[in-house]
């Protein structure tokens, strides 16, 4: 294959991935779309390796790690759990990046690579240089994330004081050697920069994630996802490949439209997530929550037979599920409920908080796997006008999502970020495990209000209890 | 009043405020059955720390006897002198007459129905005699807070069921169609003028007796009520909106009318069963139904007129009587909440409960009757001998806190936090930025670099607007879609794993090391690749509508 057929198959590649990203706008194209992607991959690796960059001498390396990692990769993938989800793709999110750091690493020390200027090369370094960079970031951060979501690692804040200023030091150390790294005349010489600064890399994506509470982990996996993306466009400039420059930005900007929604579902900035924590006022929640009005009143608690009664006699009934179903894995027992009802003629529908679960839309999936009918799942946005005419909203393991004091309590740390308004609802159901605050930390006027009962216990649990008394 | 009652009270005292005594008189209006407490509410008042008297009798007619009122709690008075004169409070269905005003002393409270627009000289003797009057039917009825003591409601939601109960009673047919071996009988046509509360409880009742119901408001929003009852709204032919506030219908326009009586008389002619409810506050009932009208309805028909009482919404009604003209038998009850004495009085006696509830919030059997309180302040007519009605409009349903944060931007459209209004000033910034930084690398990059830049903007560019189409549900597969497609960095794993090298630079490559990276990368990105691309397919297949 000659090289300007390489790049024609390359081309024809980077239109797939771009048709691929725009069939998932709608879940009947999405399928396709996933194939456009994978069609557009396997072009892109035959073009390569049939190409005239790789000789023959190198078949055999390929087709072996493709084999070793395609089955590893296809296991995985069968294996996994739909709960499971959010830490598999943090998971993948630290290959690329490792991936990222090795393909730089072998870049640096290769000598065939003939410059014309001195600015080329220094560009090349520079390139190599960044590129390591936010590999190592990417690959850290996405394996303290993987922790985190999967439960390894406890998923409060970690908060070094002044870890601002760390961050800082960080930044400017990498730079000092950034600059070392180009000065330095021979390989040898700049091998310790480099080595230093992916050190300093690793632990600032450490430090990174690790400083962000469980309830922004959408965010950060989004921008994790961001980050392999941007890791790849370096790789891109740094081997002049444009196939790889722009599936990188195409990755990229996605992960980073990706955290803004989040982001904006939180009502939190976005600089003030990756910085780490809350913020400036990170230990403000707790404060805050005591000092502002604390929720007057009384919680009525309900039976799974009443709840079940409830939902009987109801018309209209909206399911707001959170965290809390992921984690107790009732989704397959909320559609039975979902389906016993709607042959009775019951209107139920699903309410999605954009941010609810740890990973963008990780609710939708749950809900899909369960065999939800993605019609009857809406957003936010598209459901909050109805629940003035809802009879029974149920809310299964979400807090923060549902807490009225975003919009009525202007001290609340939660203040004005958008919330599903189920109070509104003639009757709320929260199904809780205790009266604990959510990840924000802030105590949920919803719980006291009269129209509010509450379902104590694992979600599982009651939920199957719920329908059995449906059934009878 | 028994001496038992006042040792209790004596002994309370000692701790507490004296609690107060609440009288329930019997109701001596001619034919009213009702009365303003029963048994169980007595037992709930009790609790609220309240002693209750009842006269005895008072609850005879509702077939409430003094035994059971005595049971729940309630000390038995001989006498309305006795009871009046005994009690702070004193709880009543009807308005007071002359005679029950004279036995009242200062300080005393009434609750109950007494219509002060329609009662100028009641309320001149009430507020002569110093005392604290409670309208239940003053109550403000838009405070969704209110709608537990909203007691005018009750009482037309069982004068509705009872009107279809009236109008079954006349009606010499089925409700329901039947296929019988005696033949087959056709299921009644019911109308239903006004879909207020009376008329929705109407409504309901005739279609779970079988019967094909129709109803007509001029306030189109109704209309999903009337069918979630089970009803069909029929349209007047004519575009006008009739809420008139409060939850009543306003007067309508001429050419409204108009439409209305065309509808109405199609209707009359058409159903065999008609109720009318249609009542516009301080006017006398709009005439729906014409001489005429009743004359085109078919031999053994039935009108039940709810509004009899207020001049009635056809024109040959006679108020509280049933009489039967052209054949068709017009009932004009006054008394149809009276005449289901029991129902109507535990709803109203509940209704009262929770009214005393709101005043006695302390629980410690003495009511606070707080003008600042926007349902409290509504009821009161008299307070302390002061005439207080009408109460001031309720000042733009009060949410105190709420309005600071609901005017709080809901979604800032800009990345850079809450800053909205600057937003034009960091769009400036942005591209202040971007054009210095671009000048920069124009300056010192080499074209080679230049074009790849070129690609790069342009793709992020690409992917922002590619990537904002996707469907929130979506979200989690465009994740692990882009993931898989980020496993493209295997391109830069294969170029060195084995590339074709010159002789220059061959020399000192270090291969095996190379290598190695290369081939690692490659497993790496092979993992993600293929794991990506199947996981996703996983995910996509489960999406299903």
């Amino acid at each position: 294959m000659t090289s300007s057929l390489a790049t024609m198959a390359y081309i024809g590649a980077t239109i797939l991935f771009i048709l691929s990203l725009g069939g998932l706008s709608n879940p009947e194209t999405a399928r396709r779309g996933n194939l456009f992607g994978m069609v557009g991959m396997a072009i892109a690796v035959l073009a390569t390796v049939l190409g005239p960059r790789v000789t023959a001498a190198g078949i055999p390396y390929i087709v072996g790690a493709l084999v070793v990692g395609g089955a590893i990769g296809l296991t995985a993938a069968k294996k996994v759990q739909m709960t499971q989800m959010p830490e598999l793709v943090a998971l993948m999110h630290s290959l690329v990046g490792l991936a990222a750091c090795l393909v730089g690493f072998a870049s640096y020390v290769d000598t065939s690579t003939v410059f014309a200027t001195p600015a080329e090369k220094a560009i090349h370094e520079m390139e190599i240089y960044i590129g390591i960079l936010i590999g190592a970031v990417t690959f850290s951060g996405s394996i303290i994330a993987f922790g985190k979501l999967s439960g390894r690692i406890g998923g409060k804040p970690l908060l070094l004081p002044a870890r601002h200023w760390l961050n800082l030091i960080g930044l400017l150390v990498v730079i000092w050697f950034g600059r070392a790294f180009l000065n330095a005349h021979d390989i040898q010489s700049g091998m310790t920069p480099l080595i230093v600064m992916s050190v300093i890399a690793l632990l600032f994506g450490i430090h990174m994630v690790m400083a962000i509470g469980g309830a922004d982990m959408p965010v950060v996996v989004s921008m994790l996802n961001s980050y392999s993306g941007w890791a790849a466009a370096a790789t891109g400039f740094m081997l002049s490949n444009d196939l790889l420059i722009v599936v990188g930005a195409l990755v990229g900007s996605s992960g980073a439209i990706l955290s803004y929604i989040m982001c904006r579902a939180m009502n939190r900035n976005f600089i003030s997530v990756i910085a780490g924590g809350f913020g400036g006022g990170a230990p403000a929640p707790k404060a805050a929550a005591g000092a502002s009005a604390e929720p007057q009143g009384e919680v009525t608690p309900v039976s799974a037979t009443e709840t079940a009664e409830l939902l009987r006699e109801a018309k209209n009934v909206i399911i707001v599920p959170g965290y809390g179903m992921a984690v107790a894995q009732a989704q397959h027992t909320v559609f039975e409920i979902t389906k016993l009802l709607r042959e009775k003629g019951v209107n139920v529908r699903f309410g999605i908080h954009p941010v609810a679960g740890r990973m963008p839309g990780h609710m939708n999936v749950l809900l899909a796997e369960a065999k939800v009918p993605y019609d009857i799942v809406l957003e936010m946005d598209e459901i909050n006008e109805d629940f003035p005419d809802t009879d029974v909203t149920m809310v299964i393991g979400a807090n923060d999502i549902v807490n009225p004091a975003a919009q009525d309590d202007p001290t609340s740390p939660i203040a004005g970020m958008p919330v599903l308004e189920v109070w509104k609802a003639r009757t709320s159901i929260v199904m809780k495990r205790s009266m604990a605050s959510g990840y924000a930390g802030v105590d949920n006027p919803l719980f006291y209000k009269d129209n509010n009962r509450m379902l104590f216990g694992d979600a599982k649990k009651m939920l199957d209890e719920v329908l059995v008394a449906l059934k009878s | 009043m028994t001496s038992g009652a006042s040792n209790d009270n004596a002994a309370a005292s000692a701790a507490a405020p004296t609690p107060q005594r609440i009288g329930v008189p019997r109701e001596i209006f001619p034919g009213e059955k009702r009365v303003a407490t029963v048994p169980d509410v007595v037992t709930k008042l009790t609790k609220l720390g309240f002693g209750v008297v009842v006269e005895t009798g008072a609850g005879d007619l509702a077939d409430l006897s003094d035994g059971a009122y005595r049971e729940a709690g309630a000390s038995i008075a001989g006498s309305a002198t006795e009871l009046w004169s005994s009690t702070d409070i004193v709880f009543k269905v009807r308005p007071p007459t002359a005679d029950e005003v004279a036995l009242m002393h200062e300080g005393q409270t009434l609750i109950g129905f007494v219509w002060p627009a329609q009662n100028p000289e009641l309320m001149q003797q009430l507020a002569a005699k110093r005392v604290t009057v409670l309208a239940i039917d003053a109550l403000p009825r838009t405070l969704s807070r209110a709608q537990k003591m909203d007691a005018l409601t009750s009482m037309a939601g069982v004068s509705g069921y009872r009107a279809v109960v009236e109008a079954a009673n006349a009606f010499g047919r089925f409700f329901n169609g039947q296929i019988t071996a005696a033949g087959k009988v056709p299921p009644a046509k019911v109308f239903i003028a006004g879909a207020g509360v009376a008329g929705l409880a109407a409504i309901g009742a005739a279609a779970s007796l079988g019967a094909i119901v129709r109803a007509n408001d001029t306030r189109a929003e109704v209309a999903d009520q009337v069918v979630s009852l089970g009803g069909e709204f029929v349209k007047v032919d004519y575009e006008e909106e009739g809420s008139g506030g409060g939850g009543y219908a306003k007067v309508m326009s001429e050419g409204f009318q108009a439409a209305q009586r065309e509808m109405y008389a199609q209707q009359a002619k058409e159903c065999d069963i008609i109720i009318t409810t249609a009542l516009i506050p301080g006017k006398p009932a709009p005439r729906l139904i014409t001489a005429e009208m009743v004359r085109s309805m078919k031999p053994g028909s039935v009108i039940v007129d709810m509004a009899a009482e207020q001049g009635g919404n056809c024109e040959l009604t006679e108020p509280g009587k049933a009489v039967v003209k052209h054949g068709v038998t017009i009932v004009g009850y006054t008394d149809l909440a009276s005449r289901m004495a029991r129902q109507s009085s535990t709803l109203y006696g509940t209704n009262l409960f929770r009214l005393t509830e709101e005043l006695c919030k302390t629980k410690d059997g003495v009511i606070n009757v707080n003008m600042q309180d926007d349902a409290i302040r509504g009821l009161t007519v008299i307070k302390d001998g002061e005439v207080t009605w009408p109460a001031p409009p309720i000042a733009a349903a009060p949410k105190p806190p709420a309005k600071p944060a609901a005017a709080m931007p809901k979604a800032p459209a800009h990345g850079h936090g809450p800053g909205e209004p600057m937003s034009a000033k960091s769009l400036a910034i942005v591209f202040g930025v971007g054009a210095l930084l671009f000048a920069l690398v124009g300056l010192y990059a080499p074209a080679s670099f230049l074009s790849h830049f070129t690609v790069f903007v342009l793709a992020c560019f690409v992917g922002y607007m590619v990537v904002w189409n996707v469907t929130p549900s979506l979200h989690t597969p465009l994740m692990s879609v882009t993931n898989a497609i980020s496993s493209i960095i295997a391109i830069g794993a294969l170029i060195q794993v084995a590339p074709p090298l010159d002789a220059a630079g061959a020399a000192d490559r270090p291969n095996t090391l190379i290598l190695g990276c290369a081939v690692v990368a490659l497993v790496l990105t092979a993992i993600n690749m293929f794991g990506g691309f199947a996981v996703t397919r996983r995910m996509l297949a489960m999406f299903r509508k």
